[in-house]
């Protein structure tokens, strides 16, 4: 779906800052999203995360290498408004990402841009709105929603693109735990129940435990890409990293540490109950 | 404080005049606007205030509210009313010496102006907020750039200006409430908004508007990446998922209007 080939990327340099040298935010970095998967993306602020997002549809174009996106290239202007619409992004803040005072309004300015048939826009508002389960809210002014409600018609609003894939820039970094539950299960489903390609940047490690493979970012650089299981069980390194892991996967990890024979790959709740209860029996 | 703002006061309801398009709502204050100020006589006056308390009733808004939106205005026509109360030339009806030559005098024919320029911008302010009150400022812009759309071919640029103008409306509550929120930050630190001159007052704002103008910024430019990431490339090629149609209410509203107007203008002209 997305294919980063040596990529490498630097801010434009303001005029004082071209006397020193300029350092790359990346470097031949190379990554390769399969269609279908979800993929979330860890890191520390300023490891380059927002930045790598912005790739992947076209709004930072880059300085070396390349960027396909759906086998089509970012730094190509013929393609770019294929590649927006295949690939698209929800950001973190929900109220400057909102464009119209109504809900239905706001979800139907995508598909205006791409000048599409105004039934069908019809069709598709309806449709996104009821998948994001804000069907009752059509008429609703943007502004008296909550901020998870907010962020559920900020993806609605993407996916009534018909995009493949949408990218999400630590979407709920803004929100309280339930506008935070709402806006990942939201996502959980989309990528399960209609094989959206998901690419979740955030920092909470429970988010990135819903992902089926995650990728931690350290200066610019990928330093780990496997499955969440895998990644959290580098609890030592990820803590030397400065992230930290699943609260459950600290526990064990701390147990384990006192001598208690457990696995060092739960990150899940119920798993790591279960092995408790096994444990003591 | 800025919570309750409600720009253009618009009232939902399911009246006539809110179910008519919003084209031809402007346009038709426009003529009605118009028509006020091409009438002088009192007939034709009455017919027109008669008009007026029609449209009101046809609203289902509360009279009083209509008369509440004159209350801004207030001042003005009290000002216009006095000056031409006191310096229209003609025959004198009642006349005071000050001193010296100087007096002040009221005419017959100012009484006759100062009756008439009060009724004209009650009627005028009374009108336009009719449209206000029963157009949501969405339509409203929506009904703008429909209007403006043709002068495109003359490089008028009628979407730009309605998107402008919709986005400041979306922006409304979310910056009013910011400055509620720095005003609580900043008085925290112990800024004072409320006492001193009105030179103090107008300097306390500064620790409020700097902070204010500065997210606005930040906002406008994430809100630009946001329209960017959603192919967002001006007016061209654009579609709209509302389509403005014209029924059967709005062209007896355009007929209605005709009439009444060559009648008001018969009245002026002809008797």
């Amino acid at each position: 779906m997305i294919k980063c080939e040596n990529l490498t990327y630097a801010y434009p340099a303001s005029e004082e800052e071209q006397a020193v040298k300029i350092k790359n935010v990346f470097e031949n970095l190379n990554l390769k999203i399969e269609k279908g998967s979800f993929t979330a993306v860890l890191g520390h602020n300023g490891c380059g995360k927002s930045t790598l997002a912005k790739h992947f549809n076209a709004i930072l174009l880059p300085t070396g290498g390349k960027v396909y996106v759906a086998g089509m290239d970012t730094s190509r202007y013929e393609y770019l408004f294929d590649i927006r619409k295949n690939a698209g992004m929800v950001f973190q803040n929900p109220d400057n990402q909102i464009v119209a005072a109504i809900v239905e309004d706001e979800v139907a300015f995508a598909p205006e841009n791409l000048g599409v048939e105004p039934s069908e826009i019809r069709r598709r508002v309806d449709d996104v709105l009821k998948i994001v389960g804000m069907s009752d809210y059509t008429t609703a002014s943007t502004a008296g929603l909550s901020g998870g409600q907010k962020q559920r018609v900020a993806i609605a609003s993407i996916l009534a693109m018909e995009p493949e894939c949408i990218i999400l820039d630590e979407p709920t970094a803004m929100l309280d735990p339930q506008g935070r539950k709402e806006v990942i299960s939201t996502v959980k489903m989309l990528n399960e129940k209609k094989h959206i390609t998901v690419i979740l940047i955030t920092h909470y490690m429970d988010e990135a435990t819903q992902a089926d493979r995650v990728i931690v970012m350290q200066k610019g650089d990928i330093i780990m890409d496997d499955v969440p299981k895998k990644v959290f069980s580098r609890v030592d390194e990820l803590k030397a990293l400065g992230l930290d892991v699943p609260q459950v996967t600290e526990l064990t990890h701390m147990l384990k540490d006192y001598g208690y024979n457990l696995p060092d790959d739960i990150i899940d709740i119920d798993e790591c109950a279960n092995e408790l209860i096994k444990f003591l029996k | 404080m800025f919570k309750d703002i409600t720009i253009g006061q618009y009232i939902s309801g399911d009246s006539f005049l809110h179910k008519m398009d919003a084209r031809v709502k402007i346009i038709l204050t426009f003529a009605v606007i118009i028509l006020l100020f091409m009438i002088s006589d009192p007939i034709p006056y009455a017919v027109f205030i008669a008009f007026a308390v029609f449209l009101v009733f046809l609203s289902k808004i509360p009279p009083l509210y209509v008369l509440k939106g004159l209350r801004p205005m207030v001042f003005i026509i009290v000002f216009t009313v006095i000056i031409n109360l006191f310096l229209t030339p003609g025959e004198t009806l009642w006349q005071q010496k000050i001193f010296f030559d100087w007096s002040i005098k009221i005419t017959y024919e100012g009484v006759r102006m100062g009756i008439l320029m009060f009724l004209r911008l009650t009627l005028l302010v009374g009108v336009t907020s009719l449209l206000t009150l029963t157009t949501s400022p969405i339509m409203l812009t929506d009904g703008i750039e429909n209007i403006l759309k043709p002068l495109e071919i003359i490089k008028v640029p009628a979407h730009e200006i309605a998107m402008m103008m919709s986005i400041a409306i979306r922006f409304i509550p979310t910056l009013a409430e910011e400055t509620d929120k720095i005003i609580k930050a900043q008085t925290a630190r112990g800024a004072d908004f409320d006492s001193g001159n009105i030179i103090m007052r107008a300097k306390a704002m500064i620790p409020l508007l700097v902070p204010l103008f500065v997210s606005a910024f930040r906002r406008a430019d994430e809100l630009a990446t946001a329209m960017d990431a959603r192919c967002y490339h001006g007016g061209k090629n654009r579609t709209r998922m509302k389509q403005a149609k014209m029924c059967a209410r709005d062209y007896i509203a355009v007929g209605t209007i005709i009439v009444f107007a060559a009648a008001l203008l018969l009245m002026q002209y002809l008797i």
